[in-house]
């Protein structure tokens, strides 16, 4: 019977590539079992576009910047707001954790599980740091090997089961602890308008009316200003390193700064639709543009990283035009917080 | 981003393995879904990265053959940890890591010790002791 059962959750799971790992596992998993949400409408349900700068949150010494909510809280978000229910889970050890999940792919269910990157081999080895919130799909088990869909590659792939526990044991901050997470149960139908204004609501309050200067359309001002600083700060050598790591969460792969500003204008493109509210369409397109605002700066930004030039006045125009993304999304947020849904 | 601007900087930063999802608007302003083989600024900053990683690489070693420092040093390096993330792997304090990393003390560790080193840099305890 349980054979049975694997084969067809075989079959019937259709993978697809998506832009990023967390919408894209929910967008994936949910499909699963017939509930068909997009990954921009699971992101913009989850608000997940978001933009922090926690300068004392070091990454291999370098300030942390980030272009969408903390790991978990998209997922969290969805399933609460659509009525899905999760399981979800933790282990203390790995034998533990990997008899668990087998216990779970017997039953045919995908299985979502939090990863560190840099233990899973199917990834171009320049990709593979030490990057502990990625999240992918097992969805059977072929002898020793995973059958895995990570949203974020074109296909569905394979691991063997000790890189698997590796990357799911992963040490460091924050330790993933084998975590997985599965639905168990799933309405077939689900009114999305409820959770798409609750979405927007929650989005716009993140954006703008966080009270600490290192979040929302804030954070983006309080990055800007110690951008302009970073070469007399820091030296040139780290300053160009800092801002390389600015363009990297921007635009790494499962991250993407503009691509979260793109994904949320699709997002609220689809919810234009749905909801009937042409507004919606117009902000959209605004946020596209500034979309474009924000690549054009980490051409920019990528310029003067190339030239590792000892030129203040760069790293002050970068500053300006972080500024600039900042006041466009300032008002974008508020506009967005003020139709009526 | 209009779908023609997705940009296609290869640079074979992927290795050919895959290639990036976007959303981009079609001509009728719609979002579609694009694949990208890559982004130029992306490239750079990327590229950077290694650098600098390989450049500390190349300093612990040259340090460990030089009698200064442990190979742990040398292998934390390599494997892109830093001191917090390799005391975990190894189940032990900061200081005490810290302390391994002196060659006088690293020499006199058990073989139990090194087998977790071993073990949390993927090498053999041959590897591990023997840095070319």
């Amino acid at each position: 019977m349980d054979e049975v059962l694997e084969v067809m959750s075989d079959i019937q799971f259709s993978h697809e590539q998506t832009a990023h790992c967390e919408s894209g596992v929910i967008s994936n998993i949910f499909r699963h079992y017939g509930l068909h949400i997009s990954e921009p409408m699971a992101f913009g349900i989850g608000a997940g576009i978001f933009f922090g700068h926690l300068p004392f949150v070091k990454v291999n010494g370098v300030p942390g910047t980030t272009y969408r909510v903390v790991p978990g809280a998209i997922f969290k978000r969805v399933c609460k707001r659509l009525g899905v229910k999760i399981e979800s889970q933790t282990f203390s050890s790995p034998e533990k954790g990997m008899e668990a999940l087998d216990r779970v792919l017997e039953t045919g269910k995908p299985v979502g599980l939090l990863s560190s990157v840099y233990y899973l081999p199917y990834f171009p080895p320049a990709y593979r740091f030490h990057f502990n919130a990625h999240n992918l799909v097992a969805f059977g088990k072929d002898g020793d090997n995973y059958r895995i869909s990570d949203p974020i590659m074109e296909t569905v792939t394979q691991i063997d089961a000790k890189s698997l526990a590796e990357a799911r044991f992963a040490k460091g901050f924050p330790a993933p602890k084998g975590k997985m997470y599965y639905p168990v149960e799933v309405p077939k139908k689900v009114s999305l308008e409820q959770p798409i204004r609750e979405g927007i609501k929650q989005a716009c309050s993140d954006m703008l009316h966080i009270p600490l200067p290192f979040f929302g359309v804030k954070g983006m001002r309080f990055l800007a200003k110690r951008l302009k600083h970073y070469p007399e700060k820091v030296g040139d050598r780290k300053a160009v390193l800092y801002l390389g790591n600015i363009i990297r969460m921007q635009e790494e792969i499962g991250t993407g700064g503009a691509g979260f500003r793109f994904m949320y204008a699709a997002f609220l493109q689809e919810a234009a639709g749905i909801l009937k509210r042409d507004e919606l369409s117009e902000i959209s397109a605004e946020l596209t543009r500034i979309g474009d605002t924000w690549r054009n700066f980490a051409f920019n930004a990528g310029r003067v990283c190339k030239s590792r030039s000892v030129n203040n006045v760069s790293y002050a125009e970068l500053s300006e035009m972080l500024m600039q993304c900042a006041a466009e999304e300032e008002v974008l947020f508020r506009k967005l917080s003020k139709v009526k849904l | 981003m209009k779908k023609e601007e997705v940009p296609q900087d290869g640079d074979n930063m992927h290795e050919g393995t895959f290639k990036q999802l976007f959303y981009a608007t079609d001509n009728a302003g719609q979002y579609v879904p694009v694949t990208s083989v890559g982004w130029e600024p992306e490239n750079v900053a990327m590229k950077q990265a290694w650098e600098e990683i390989n450049e500390r690489v190349e300093k612990a070693r040259a340090q460990v053959v030089a009698g200064e420092v442990s190979p742990v040093v040398y292998y934390m390096e390599k494997t892109i940890m830093d001191l917090p993330l390799l005391a975990s792997y190894v189940g032990k304090f900061q200081w005490q890591v810290k302390r391994h990393m002196k060659p006088a003390v690293f020499n006199k560790l058990s073989d139990n010790m090194l087998r977790k080193y071993a073990a949390a840099f993927k090498v053999s305890v041959q590897e591990l002791k023997n840095i070319k």
